[in-house]
């Protein structure tokens, strides 16, 4: 069963600005999701039709089957959300927070304030629930926002950059977390400008720029089509000025060499390349992350093709 | 209503009943201080050299007038600051995303102002017996002024708090429209006091009829047909509350 269907989606501001010029997505039950984009390409705005926060112009969205026009209450029944901005009341307690919202999804407050133990205990946050929300630090806002957005056991739970701002240690608490619902059955959709975490986290992707769809796909499908990898070697030795054959390569300083590996070559050739010349590889590192270059190549490609035509016309 | 909206209701009530029970100092306290200095100034100092008023002592005219004059600012102050401060914090999505019903937004912020009032009415009541002795003329037509009042001024503070885009927006109503038409609708006086000209233009301001359907209710008597306020009173809560849920239904000041 699909999660999520959107079809022709489109939202045009107040102002005129078009944010989604015809989206059509569908994530399926059970998967993890990855919507990336670069700022301003409409993945908030996505998210905040799916979640009734934005009125859409025009287009569909069924939610479990349930369409947004016609069956709102279910369809919202079958969402969790954590926005990107903090959105509950600083003044509040953290277990008034969450109780709250389970009431508000119908859950009565005997059975809520179960629930609350449970998620502010699965998310390390049950020694602070009466302390007031604004007393949290950043890390403890974010897994707040989690539990709160599972209080009424969504199937599907929407987190837009979920781990922005919070450090290395709680964000990766954070993906096993997560990682572990979803095992449990939860779909999940993320937006993240945290490449590596989609990768990790996600197996398909749909990439969204200029208010259009550029590339929806599972995550292995993306990365195997990347051709070229970027490498870069920590070399030993004084000045050394070494030459690839059938590689394009840089020197980036009298120890470091960019190389630039396509995939059917191997790395082999290059290491043996060395070795003859008398270098010696002392380290080696991918130059960024995988999925980081071809986000930026595909957008950068797609932003040719839609300027293109207009520079032929002038 | 189905068991989903009962109990968002339910929560929605409780959440604004525990924001101003949490801050009391604030939203139960100051109006039972003012208003027992108008008791001691207007009520004791001057009201006993004014005399009588409507045939009877001064003290007991303002009574209701001032009890209602605390309902108004508390009922319509609740709803405009809460609803307002969850949509400058972004709570109110909290609510947006969830399946309840506008109507039970409505009624939960609504339900949250007029608890607040009914308390600080009967404090400023229980302020008032150190003063005088009250008697209740008409109980239904007490309460049913009180309540539709409080309802009302809660319904209006939501809109007021709708269209606000900052803390000043939800000042200036209370005092420029609110204070003047409050003071101006018969709390401290009989409209017969007035030439004939300044009680027709008095008759258009709505709080009038709440003021003397409210007296009438404890004293029974008033300026203005019973009937009259009743039918006042029934009219600007239907007109509030349809505009409340026209504009929380377009998502104005709260969806883009």
């Amino acid at each position: 069963m699909l999660a999520l269907q959107i079809n022709a989606l489109r939202k045009v501001y107040r102002g005129g600005t078009e944010a989604l010029k015809g989206v059509d997505l569908s994530v399926q039950e059970g998967d993890f999701f990855a919507l990336l984009g670069p700022n301003g390409a409409g993945k908030s705005t996505t998210i905040g039709i799916i979640s009734s926060l934005i009125n859409k112009t025009s287009g569909s969205v069924k939610i479990f089957g349930d369409d947004l026009d016609t069956d709102l209450v279910n369809a919202k029944s079958h969402i969790g959300l954590v926005p990107q901005e903090f959105n509950f009341n600083q003044f509040e307690t953290l277990m008034q927070i969450v109780v709250n919202q389970a009431g508000y999804y119908g859950v009565p407050r005997t059975l809520a304030k179960q629930r609350a133990e449970k998620y502010l205990k699965q998310l390390d946050l049950w020694d602070k629930r009466n302390a007031r929300a604004r007393e949290l630090s950043g890390g403890m806002k974010r897994r707040l926002m989690i539990a709160r957005a599972l209080m009424h056991e969504p199937k599907m739970l929407i987190l837009d950059e979920p781990t922005a701002g919070v450090d290395i240690e709680i964000r990766r608490s954070m993906w096993r977390f997560l990682k572990k619902i979803n095992q449990q059955g939860i779909t999940i959709i993320l937006t993240t400008h945290y490449l590596e975490e989609a990768e990790m986290l996600c197996r398909n992707i749909a990439i969204i720029d200029k208010g259009q769809i550029i590339e929806n796909t599972s995550m292995k499908g993306l990365l195997s089509k990347l051709n070229v990898e970027t490498f870069v070697l920590d070399l030993s030795g004084n000045s050394i000025k070494p030459t690839l054959k059938d590689f394009d390569f840089r020197q980036v300083d009298d120890h470091s060499l960019e190389v630039d590996v396509p995939k059917a070559s191997g790395l082999n050739a290059v290491f043996s390349q060395l070795s003859d010349q008398g270098v010696q590889v002392l380290s080696m590192r991918n130059k960024s992350n995988r999925l980081e270059e071809l986000f930026v190549r595909l957008v950068e490609n797609g932003r040719d093709q839609t300027s293109a035509p207009k520079q032929e016309n002038a | 209503m189905n068991s989903l909206q009962f109990t968002a209701l339910r929560t929605i009530w409780i959440k604004e009943c525990t924001r101003f029970l949490r801050i009391w100092v604030q939203t139960l306290v100051p109006p039972a201080i003012t208003m027992s200095l108008y008791f001691v100034i207007f009520g004791n100092l001057i009201g006993s050299r004014i005399g009588q008023m409507g045939g009877l002592s001064y003290m007991e005219f303002i009574v209701p007038g001032l009890i209602m004059m605390a309902v108004i600012t508390s009922s319509y102050s609740n709803v405009s600051s809460s609803f307002f401060s969850a949509k400058f914090q972004r709570n109110v999505e909290e609510l947006l995303v969830a399946p309840v019903s506008n109507w039970i937004i409505i009624l939960g912020y609504v339900g949250g102002g007029v608890t607040r009032a009914l308390l600080v009415g009967g404090l400023v009541t229980l302020v008032s017996l150190f003063f005088v002795e009250l008697q209740i003329h008409n109980p239904i037509m007490l309460l049913l002024t009180l309540v539709l009042t409080a309802t009302l001024f809660a319904a209006a503070g939501l809109v007021n708090a709708i269209f606000a885009k900052t803390f000043d927006d939800i000042s200036v109503i209370p005092t420029f429209v609110l204070t003047p038409l409050t003071y101006l609708g018969g709390v401290f006086y009989s409209l017969t006091l007035l030439p004939e000209f300044w009680q027709w233009v008095s008759k258009a301001n709505p709080i009038v009829y709440m003021v003397n359907g409210f007296r009438y209710g404890f004293l029974g008597v008033s300026d203005v047909g019973i009937s009259t306020s009743v039918a006042v009173l029934i009219g600007f809560n239907v007109l509030l509350f349809t505009l409340a849920w026209n504009l929380i239904n377009r998502g104005v000041g709260i969806r883009s």
